[in-house]
């Protein structure tokens, strides 16, 4: 579905990300971790064609840069961390630009269109928030409505990036919930950025993990966060931090 | 199906206030004129009927072409102001925070000034050179916004326009210090005034409001996208820096004509996106429609203000729109923020 080949990419002459390159294929939940600057959200924003790179990003086998940024839409979307919206927009209204890609200026919204709308409100629970502004509704639920927009735009591969920054366990708890729901039909992928390396093992089917924009280890979730390989990475030992943070509430 | 922009009869509701503007707009000035006869005068223009004496000449010459163009101006720069403060994500934004503005001044003081006249086009220098002024700020601050960041970042052209309009205002001071004889010309000019613009101008003012305007109305999705986030317009597959840079394109056009025939009028395109904001939400589906027609009438009511206040003197339009639009912008800003603490 998602074909990464040594991509690199830079901030300024500073190189972000070195030589990187990885593959999705349909029904994987690729979960890419690592410490603050590793490359987490240089990477997600490069294959969104965001940052300056070089390498190639293929999807469905072709090059990203050859499809029409609606063609790319229908196909691959991103959910980032705590969008604020700069106006007072309505959930609904944030939820209908999803479909902007199936339809243009002059021909309106069809009832596909408004079909889409109205089953991403239902699967993210926020029907009844969809005339709210954003303001006014809480940061789990502008989470959600994003989300929902994410839904209505109905892409086969969803990035996240950091999706649930922010949010209270239960918010957070909902949106993977959400996501793993999403994910059961057939054709679909999901790419996150996560640093909760326990949300990674228990919802990723793989794991990149990320050491100063190389790949330090992919795989399926045990074997790439090995306590080995975290304490190289992290510089700590992550498994013994964990062990005393869960220990805390065996009593 | 759901429809997200204005209904048909709420068009007909503002074309029929902006009508009864023009009228009001037509009928009063330092000679009142009574109502029934300005539609008479209006009709018979209208139908091609010819008409002698003072009253009908006031109208068909002096006061109709400008109020056009006041309408014209005003409908313009307010929908450049909702545009850029879509596009912008940033409701302080205008036709002057690109550096645009200030541009199309520079053109047109240095033709003022200088007394630059163009071949062919001699009777409109001042105009053509306030065009060219906007283009060649629009260029600068392109290219440098490049330089700096390729992706066309929104908080870079914002720099880049602030600064550049700085510059520009230095120059223009420089320009105003050396101007002799033309001080008086250029700083009524730079102060925004309507005075005087012809049929010509008025045409110009409709044909660029109809190619421009129309292209920025097209965008109205896009610009609700850009108003949520530019990351998540670029998600949901708008193409962030063709619209930008054609947004920004059919914005400089605009004020570049605008401020060519008018002066700097300043305020217009902030306050009247940012009231209708308040009325119909900041869905540019509505938003936009309505700027249009809330612009021409706020210029209309403020070059009425102008012509009548201390008649016969005339204020330049651009000080009477600073001056009303700062009061009423801080009552309804007050009003909406007591609004939004109780609610």
């Amino acid at each position: 579905m998602l074909e990464v080949k040594h991509l690199s990419a830079y901030y300024g002459d500073q190189p972000v990300l070195h030589d990187i390159s990885f593959s999705v294929q349909s029904g994987e939940w690729l979960m890419i971790t690592g410490p603050n600057g590793a490359g987490k959200s240089t990477l997600m924003q490069a294959l969104l064609q965001g940052v300056p790179h070089t390498g190639d990003v293929l999807l469905d086998g072709q090059p990203i840069q050859a499809l029409k940024p609606r063609e790319r839409a229908r196909r691959m979307g991103l959910l980032a961390q705590g969008y604020a919206a700069g106006y007072d927009f309505t959930v609904e209204e944030i939820v209908r630009l999803g479909r902007y890609a199936y339809h243009d200026a002059l021909s309106g919204f069809s009832a596909q269109d408004e079909a889409a709308v109205e089953q991403a409100l239902a699967a993210t629970g926020t029907l009844r928030l969809r005339r709210s502004p954003i303001s006014q509704v809480s940061g789990g639920e502008a989470q959600r409505a994003f989300l929902a927009q994410l839904f209505a735009q109905n892409p086969k591969l969803l990035l996240l990036d950091e999706p649930s920054a922010h949010l209270d366990l239960s918010y957070q708890k909902q949106i993977f919930e959400l996501i793993q729901i999403w994910l059961r039909h057939e054709g679909r992928a999901v790419t996150s950025v996560v640093h909760d390396l326990s949300i990674a093992r228990r919802f990723g089917t793989r794991v990149i993990l990320l050491d100063h924009g190389r790949i330090a280890a992919d795989a399926p979730p045990p074997r790439a966060l090995t306590p080995a390989l975290l304490q190289e990475v992290y510089g700590m030992d992550v498994a013994g931090w964990m062990r005393i943070m869960y220990d805390n509430w065996a009593e | 199906m759901k429809k997200e922009g204005f209904h048909f009869i709420a068009y007909l509701g503002f074309i029929a206030a902006l009508l009864l503007t023009l009228t009001l707009c037509v009928c009063a000035g330092s000679v009142a004129l009574p109502l029934r006869e300005t539609l008479q005068i209006l009709w018979r223009a209208l139908t091609g009927v010819p008409q002698q004496g003072a009253r009908a000449a006031i109208i068909l010459t002096v006061r109709l072409p400008r109020v056009l163009c006041v309408a014209l101006s005003g409908a313009a720069l307010a929908l450049c102001g909702g545009v850029m403060q879509g596009l912008l994500r940033n409701p302080l934004a205008d036709g002057s925070t690109l550096g645009v503005s200030a541009g199309a001044s520079l053109g047109a003081i240095l033709a003022i000034a200088l007394g630059i006249s163009i071949p062919i086009l001699n009777f409109a220098s001042t105009m053509v050179m306030a065009i060219i002024g906007a283009m060649a700020s629009l260029a600068i601050i392109l290219t440098l916004a490049y330089r700096l960041d390729r992706s066309f970042a929104t908080h870079t052209i914002i720099l880049i326009g602030i600064i550049f309009s700085m510059f520009v205002s230095g120059i223009l001071s420089l320009i105003i210090a050396f101007s002799g004889e033309k001080l008086r010309t250029i700083t009524y000019w730079t102060m925004g005034s309507l005075q005087g613009s012809t049929y010509l101008n008025a045409l110009t003012l409709l044909i660029t409001l109809l190619i421009f305007g129309t292209i920025m109305l097209l965008h109205a999705r896009e610009l609700n996208a850009f108003a949520v986030g530019e990351a998540n317009a670029r998600s949901i597959g708008v193409n962030v820096r063709r619209v930008k840079l054609l947004m920004l394109i059919c914005a400089s056009v605009l004020i570049g004509v605008c401020v060519s025939i008018g002066g700097t009028i300043s305020f217009v395109g902030l306050v009247t996106p940012h009231i209708l904001r308040l009325l119909t939400g900041p869905n540019h589906k509505k938003l936009l429609p309505a700027t249009v027609f809330g612009g021409a009438v706020f210029l209309l009511l403020s070059d009425l203000a102008a012509r009548t206040l201390l008649s016969p003197i005339e204020l330049p339009i651009g000080v009477v729109t600073s001056l009303i639009g700062a009061v009423v912008f801080t009552v309804i800003l007050l009003r909406s923020r007591k609004g939004d603490m109780h609610a």
